[in-house]
C-alpha cells in the first residue's frame, strides 16, 4: 500500500508507513483481545465438565464431544454392577455417556426450545418486514397525515424498557390466553421490530427513483401492481438487510421470553443459563448450547458486514 | 375507521390485472387509500402494544393493583405510588447504581471507540478484515453473553483473573463477589460488547469527512494536534452524539445482560433500575407500585433522549 497506489485523491495524506503499522498492530491487539471471550466459549463447549472446571484454567484440553451429548440428552447415574451388565452400547455416543457412569435417559428440551427460536424467529422477521415494507411505501412515496409525528411516534416506541411493557402485557396475555404461546411472541417481537424495520425500509424506498413506478403506471399498471412489480424487486436488498436485522433481535430477545414463557413457548435464551449438570452449571453443555446459538448470527453477521451500520442507527446513517 | 374502510373497498379494484389506465380522480383516491391500507396495520398493530399497555400501566400506577392476586378488589390510591416511589431509598440507590453504570460505560465505549475508528481509519492492510472481527461481540444475545461472563470471572476456574495476573496485575480477586469491583465488571463486559457499535459509528463519522478540509491544512503547514482539534473532532462530534443517544437509550434499558451476570449483586450494588423494576413486578408482584416506576423510567429515558436529540440538533447547525 503505498501512497502512488492510493485513488482517493489523498495522496500526500495517506498515512506513513510507520503510523500504519502502529494501528494495525494495536488494533489487531484489541481484536485479538476482545475475541477470546467467544474463542474460549467454543474450546469449552469441546471439554469435559472436569476440565472446564479445572484449577488453574487449562490453556489445552483433550477434546471430548461430551458437552454436546450431555446437551442433547438427559442422563441417569447407575453403578458400576448394573453398568457391566449393561449390553455394550449401540451408538457412539450412547458410549461416551456410559463412561461417565451414566446411562441415557432421553433427549433433553435443547432441540425444542432452539426450534422455538427458530420458529418465533422467523415468524415475527416474516410479519414485521412484511408490515414494515407495506408502511414504509406509503411513508416513503405518499402525503400520510402527521407523517413526521407517525414516524417519530413509532420510533419512540423503542424507547419504553422491555420490563415496563411487559407488566400490563403479561396481564392482557393472561386475560387472553397468549401466555407462553408461540403467537403471543411472535406478536410481540414483531410489534418491538416494526420500529427498526419501518425506519429502515422507508430509507431504502426513498433511494429507489420514483420515476420507475411513474413509467410503469404510464403503461397501464395500477399503483399497487406498480409496487409489486417494480418497487418490490428494487427493494430486495433492503428488505433482506432489515429481515436479518429483525431476526437477530427476535434471535437474541430475553427479557420477555424469561417474563412472558415458561415452557412451551420458551426461546434458548432463557433456557441455556439453566443448563444443569450434576453438581451444578454443566458449563461445557451450556458452551456447546451458546456455540450452536450463536453461529447463525455470526454467519449473518459476516454477510451483513456492509449494511451493519445502517441497521444499527435505525437508518440514520446510510453509507 | 371510515379511511380503512375506503381501502378495504379499494383492494379489489387495485387487485385486477391490466385494467384500463384508470381516471386521474380515482387514481388519486386509490393512492390515499393504499396509504391507509399499508400504513393501518402497523398503526393499529403498535396501538394495541404499545399504546395500550402505557395506558394501562399508567391506570395501574395509581391503584394498589397486585397480578398475583388477580380476584381482590381494586384500590385506586391516588399518586401515593409515585410519592413512594420517589422517597424510596432504595430507588435513589438504583439510580445511582444505573449512574455510574451509564457514565463509564459510555465514556469508556466513546474512548475505545473513537480510538479504534481512528487506528482503522489508517487504512493498514487488512483494516476492513479486521472491523468485521472487532464487531461480533455487538451481535451477541446479551444473556448468553451475560451467562458466561459470569464463567469468565470465576476466581478459581475463571480465565479473567488468570489474565489479569499474566499481564502482571493482581490476584486473588472476586469480580463478581466484591460490593466494589462488581459494578465495576458490568461496565467491562458492556464496554466490551458495545465499544465495536461506537466504533462503527464514529468510522463512518471519520469517512465522511470531505478530505479537501486536510489538504487545506496542509497547504497552512497545521500541525496535527491541529487538524485534529479543529478539523477531525468538530466534524465527527454529530456522530458521536448519535453514539451517545444510541448508547444512552440502550444502556438505560439494559436489563439481559446485568440479569444473567449479577442479578443485581451482590446485596444490590449492580441493582440497575430495571433489575429492580423486574423484582418489585415479577417476584414481589407489587404490579401497582412497579407501573409508576416504569412510568418514571420510561419518563427518565424519554426526557434524556430528547435533551441529547436537541443538542444534536445545535451540532449539526453548525
Amino acid at each position: 500500500m503505498s501512497a502512488v497506489l492510493h485513488p482517493s485523491g489523498r495522496g500526500p495524506l495517506e498515512p506513513t508507513r510507520r503510523a500504519q503499522w502502529l494501528a494495525g498492530i494495536l488494533v489487531v491487539g484489541y481484536a485479538i483481545l476482545s475475541l477470546i471471550p467467544l474463542v474460549w466459549i467454543v474450546m469449552t463447549s469441546f471439554r469435559t465438565p472436569q476440565d472446564a472446571i479445572a484449577y488453574p484454567p487449562k490453556m489445552l484440553a483433550e477434546p471430548s464431544l461430551i458437552g454436546y451429548v450431555n446437551l442433547f440428552t438427559t442422563r441417569s447415574r447407575v453403578s458400576a454392577e448394573e453398568l457391566a451388565s449393561l449390553p455394550p452400547p449401540t451408538t457412539w455416543y450412547e458410549g461416551l455417556v456410559r463412561d461417565q457412569q451414566m446411562i441415557l435417559a432421553g433427549p433433553s428440551r435443547f432441540a425444542d426450545r432452539y426450534l422455538n427460536s427458530v420458529l418465533i424467529g422467523f415468524g415475527s422477521t416474516l410479519l414485521s418486514v412484511a408490515l414494515g415494507t407495506l408502511a414504509a411505501y406509503a411513508f416513503s412515496r405518499f402525503r400520510v397525515p402527521g407523517k413526521d409525528d407517525l414516524l417519530f411516534f413509532i420510533l419512540s416506541t423503542r424507547m419504553m424498557p422491555p420490563i415496563a411493557v411487559a407488566i400490563p402485557v403479561y396481564l392482557m396475555y393472561r386475560a387472553v390466553g397468549l401466555s407462553d404461546t408461540h403467537l403471543g411472541l411472535i406478536l410481540l417481537y414483531t410489534v418491538v421490530n416494526l420500529s427498526l424495520s419501518v425506519w429502515l425500509l422507508k430509507g431504502f424506498m426513498d433511494e429507489i427513483p420514483r420515476e420507475y413506478e411513474e413509467a410503469a403506471m404510464v403503461d397501464g399498471y395500477t399503483r399497487f401492481q406498480a409496487f409489486v412489480k417494480v418497487v418490490l424487486p428494487q427493494a430486495a436488498t433492503g428488505i433482506a438487510t432489515t429481515a436479518i436485522f429483525c431476526l437477530i433481535f427476535a434471535w437474541n430477545e430475553y427479557a420477555f421470553a424469561l417474563l412472558l414463557t415458561s415452557g412451551t413457548a420458551q426461546t434458548s435464551p432463557p433456557f441455556i443459563p439453566t443448563i444443569i449438570g450434576e453438581g451444578g452449571l454443566d458449563w461445557p453443555a451450556m458452551a456447546a448450547g451458546t456455540t450452536l446459538f450463536l453461529l447463525p448470527v455470526l454467519i449473518f453477521t459476516v454477510l451483513l458486514r456492509k449494511h451493519l451500520l445502517r441497521g444499527i442507527t435505525f437508518g440514520a446513517i446510510r453509507k | 375507521m371510515s379511511t380503512l374502510d375506503i381501502g378495504g373497498r379499494a383492494v379489489p379494484a387495485a387487485g385486477h390485472l391490466a385494467p384500463p389506465m384508470p381516471l386521474k380522480r380515482l387514481q388519486g383516491l386509490s393512492d390515499r387509500a393504499l396509504a391507509w391500507l399499508f400504513v393501518g396495520p402497523t398503526i393499529l398493530l403498535l396501538l394495541a402494544f404499545n399504546i395500550f399497555p402505557l395506558i394501562w400501566t399508567i391506570a395501574l400506577s395509581f391503584t394498589g393493583y397486585r397480578a398475583n392476586r388477580p380476584n381482590a378488589d381494586l384500590v385506586w390510591v391516588g399518586g401515593s405510588n409515585y410519592s413512594r416511589v420517589l422517597a424510596d431509598e432504595d430507588i435513589w440507590a438504583n439510580m445511582q447504581a444505573t449512574a455510574h453504570f451509564l457514565c463509564w460505560s459510555i465514556t469508556l465505549e466513546l474512548l475505545l471507540g473513537f480510538g479504534l475508528a481512528l487506528l482503522l481509519n489508517k487504512r493498514f492492510k487488512g483494516h476492513s478484515f479486521f472491523s468485521t472481527v472487532i464487531l461480533l461481540p455487538m451481535m451477541l444475545a446479551p444473556a448468553v453473553v451475560g451467562t458466561f461472563w459470569k464463567y469468565f470471572f470465576e476466581p478459581q476456574y475463571g480465565i479473567f483473573n488468570h489474565l489479569v495476573a499474566f499481564f502482571g496485575g493482581p490476584a486473588g480477586f472476586t469480580m463478581l463477589g466484591d460490593t466494589t469491583l462488581s459494578p465495576w465488571a458490568i461496565v467491562l463486559v458492556d464496554t466490551w460488547m458495545w465499544t465495536p457499535y461506537v466504533m462503527l459509528l464514529l468510522l463512518a463519522g471519520l469517512r465522511s469527512i470531505p478530505p479537501y478540509l486536510y489538504e487545506a491544512a496542509e497547504i497552512d503547514r497545521a500541525s496535527e494536534w491541529t487538524k485534529f482539534w479543529r478539523i477531525t473532532l468538530p466534524m465527527v462530534l454529530p456522530f458521536i452524539v448519535l453514539a451517545l443517544l444510541f448508547r444512552l437509550i440502550e444502556n438505560f434499558k439494559m436489563f439481559d445482560l446485568v440479569d444473567q451476570l449479577t442479578n443485581g449483586g451482590p446485596g444490590s450494588v449492580t441493582e440497575l433500575a430495571s433489575i429492580h423494576l423486574k423484582r418489585e413486578a415479577f417476584e414481589k408482584w407489587r404490579t401497582g407500585y412497579s407501573s409508576a416506576l416504569a412510568i418514571i423510567l420510561f419518563v427518565a429515558i424519554y426526557g434524556l433522549s430528547l435533551v441529547t436529540v436537541r443538542f444534536l440538533d445545535r451540532v449539526k447547525q453548525r
